[in-house]
């Protein structure tokens, strides 16, 4: 499968945990200062040229651990806190978002449409600080370097690895099941009418053709769906009109319960995972340990008081959350990959984890699995 | 036309994968095969025929001797033969090929991998079985690999390889109608929409090629010495195969042409797409003015999926059935 989703998976995942977090930003009453200051840190670690330069090697896509190890250290670059249990509903609303905005991709190329939506909406978070919209711009070029000139084909390879990557999660978000665009089943909702995308031709005509090539006869046939002409086509410069929507920002202020999520009782069973999990699993640290040391951290010990930011209504809700055992990566069904038994891939990775620990108040954990599982351990950093 | 009649719950869902559904039906015991893949497994369900009887197995893509290695499966087909029949599945790490049960793994062919990962993807996908008894896999640097299969046993031999496309192969057919007379018995197609129509033997020829549009041919098939053509602009279209000459052109679907089936006795053709949408159309030939017309029939919407398999059940097309992203079902359809 392909080799180039990173980019686009963290700068897509990326965007929608920026416009969540600056919902529930606004829904505290975080003060500008902080809240700009939160949006900046995030940007400029998520955007940083070495991170970047080591998403864009050609590597394979790895599991849903990693990348939310990988994504819960972006965050926790900024001042800002987050409990297991909000980081849980996080990467299941981001995870959900994006989703949904693959699944209903009109083409393949359209990808980069929606990661371009995402950019935008970034680059306006911080418009105020031209060093950190640097960075943007700079990614937002080297992106379309890379990937202005695949063919089609490639990206509808990149769409279905995204694809088995999101398989099975059906995880209800209340602000999708009020727009009407996800089914109380978890399933999203797909329909058969509208503007058909840039390049098809409106379904409905059938032409024949003699040996010479004159075409001698037209015919049509019932869709059983009601399409219309394609709109014009978005621009994949570095700022244009994108046309899709795939991609803005679906949360407002006014309403943060537009956050909750609910699984569906239904839970898919999980893929048998590979047998031998040592090997596999080295790979995949190698990839964690890369991106976490191109990740740009201050050495400077800040000073200000760190704030936590909650995914729930109370306190008291993400507590019975994060009690109840949902948190840490059981809520998702998919290939699950069991690390942390080769005891030197765990000493290497407590290594890592050193380094980025930046102060030495060591945060509460409520995990029983406290000590046994280095990954988790990460997850509280 | 048709009804929908109760669906067979498989094990995983289907990944979005093209051509993602493969059907093989033994008479002799009356049992149906169905194949789909969910990332780096293939699910095999075997239906008895009245119903009461389903079995299932799962087949991982592993390299023999190799405890840890698995990778994603792109394809897995039947190939019938005439000697044997055969279930291949293509991965990123190479092709495997399976009794058709799916009991024993009889043959391995490792795809050469770079030390480092280039930019380039390297996996395969495209299986078909072809006259007399070949079978051909493609590969995404567009080489296509020709096997030898003797009429049984292991000793499975790679005969050649050919390099006519330069884009990654996506799908490929051999002729179905049963019928010697035609010269052209294998279509493949790639990535960029461009077709090759050979003819088998222990060297392959190439009797055709005909030029794609810049758009991924993501599914293929050959019948009367006609080829059918889906994609990814949602488009059908039907040449005849050894002189390139187009037929038809169908503006067929909203999405990307994800699977298309022929049965071969009746000349139905079965098309499904993302936009949710299966449909049942007709082939005609008149030999006398050399040309092929296409008719709708009927059109099936599988709510809110987006569809990555359809094969007809049998020969005459009176049922067939369908896979989609995401859903751990196989659907069936029956004529009323």
């Amino acid at each position: 499968m392909s080799v180039r989703t990173l980019p686009l998976v963290f700068i897509n995942l990326g965007g929608e945990m920026l416009y969540i977090l600056d919902q529930r930003l606004r829904a505290h009453n975080t003060s500008e200062d902080n809240s700009e200051k939160v949006m900046n840190d995030i940007v400029s670690t998520l955007f940083s040229k070495s991170f970047m330069d080591e998403l864009l090697k050609p590597q394979k896509l790895y599991s849903h651990r990693t990348m939310k190890t990988v994504l819960t250290r972006i965050a926790h670059t900024s001042i800002m806190r987050l409990n297991p249990a909000s980081m849980d509903r996080l990467y299941e609303l981001m995870v959900m978002a994006f989703k949904y905005q693959v699944f209903l991709c009109p083409r393949p190329k359209d990808l980069l449409l929606i990661t371009y939506n995402h950019m935008d909406t970034i680059r306006e978070f911080v418009k105020d600080t031209p060093a950190v919209v640097n960075h943007v711009d700079e990614t937002h070029r080297k992106i379309i370097e890379v990937y202005s000139s695949l063919p089609e084909g490639e990206f509808q390879l990149l769409r279905q690895t995204l694809l088995i990557f999101f398989q099975n999660m059906h995880v209800r978000v209340s602000t999708f099941i009020k727009n009407k665009i996800q089914n109380p089943n978890g399933r999203f909702v797909l329909t058969t009418s509208g503007p058909v995308p840039h390049g098809t031709d409106v379904p409905g005509l059938i032409r024949t053709f003699d040996n010479k090539g004159k075409e001698v006869r037209r015919s049509e046939f019932p869709t059983g769906g009601s399409y219309t002409s394609p709109v014009r086509e978005g621009s994949f410069e570095l700022h244009g009109q994108r046309v899709l929507r795939l991609g803005l920002n679906m949360y407002t202020v006014d309403h943060p319960e537009e956050t909750h999520t609910s699984k569906t009782h239904k839970f898919s069973q999980h893929t048998k995972g590979d047998d031998s999990p040592n090997l596999l699993a080295k790979e995949e640290l190698n990839l964690l340990a890369r991106l976490m040391g191109s990740m740009k951290v201050d050495s400077v010990p800040r000073v200000e008081t760190r704030f936590r930011i909650n995914l729930f209504n109370t306190d008291q809700e993400e507590e019975q959350a994060e009690a109840s055992g949902g948190a840490v990566g059981s809520s998702f069904d998919v290939i699950n990959i069991q690390a942390m038994q080769d005891e030197q891939a765990a000493t290497q990775l407590a290594q890592i984890a050193g380094q980025f620990e930046e102060h030495a108040e060591k945060p509460e954990t409520h995990s029983v699995n406290k000590g046994d599982d280095l990954l988790a351990m990460m997850d509280d950093l | 036309m048709y009804h929908k009649e109760k669906s067979i719950q498989i094990k995983n869902s289907a990944s979005a994968l093209y051509n993602n559904l493969c059907v093989l039906r033994i008479a002799p015991r009356r049992l149906t095969y169905f194949t789909v893949v969910h990332a780096n497994v293939v699910n095999m369900v075997s239906a008895s025929w009245d119903g009461l009887n389903y079995s299932h197995r799962q087949l991982q893509s592993k390299e023999p001797n190799v405890a840890t290695s698995t990778s994603l499966i792109m394809q897995a087909a039947f190939c019938v033969l005439t000697s044997r029949d055969l279930l291949v599945v293509t991965s990123q790490k190479g092709i495997q090929m399976y009794e058709s049960d799916g009991s024993i793994m009889v043959y391995w062919h490792a795809l050469e991998t770079p030390e480092t990962p280039t930019e380039q993807a390297v996996f395969a996908r495209g299986i078909s079985g072809v006259w007399e008894n070949y079978i051909c896999v493609g590969v995404s640097s567009g080489a296509m690999l020709v096997f030898d299969i003797p009429s049984k046993g292991s000793n499975i031999t790679l005969s050649e390889v050919l390099h006519e496309h330069s884009e990654s192969i996506t799908d490929m057919a051999s002729e179905c109608s049963g019928s010697q007379e035609c010269i052209a018995n294998l279509v493949t197609a790639d990535d960029v929409g461009n077709l090759c129509v050979w003819k088998s033997g222990e060297e392959f020829q190439l009797l055709n090629k005909i030029p794609g549009f810049d758009m991924s041919c993501s599914s293929v098939k050959l019948w009367k010495g006609t080829v059918v053509a889906g994609y990814g602009t949602g488009q059908i279209r039907l040449y005849e195969a050894v002189t390139g000459i187009l037929h038809a052109e169908v503006n067929a679907h909203a999405r990307w042409i994800y699977s298309l089936d022929i049965a071969p006795f009746s000349g139905l053709l079965l098309s499904a797409a993302e936009d949710s949408l299966v449909r049942v159309w007709h082939l005609t030939m008149t030999p006398e003015t050399n040309s092929v017309e296409i008719a709708h029939l009927h059109n099936e919407c599988v709510t809110d999926t987006q569809i990555c398999g359809a094969k007809f059940c049998d020969g005459d097309g009176y049922a067939f059935a369908v896979t989609g992203y995401d859903l751990s079902e196989i659907i069936r359809y029956v004529q009323s």
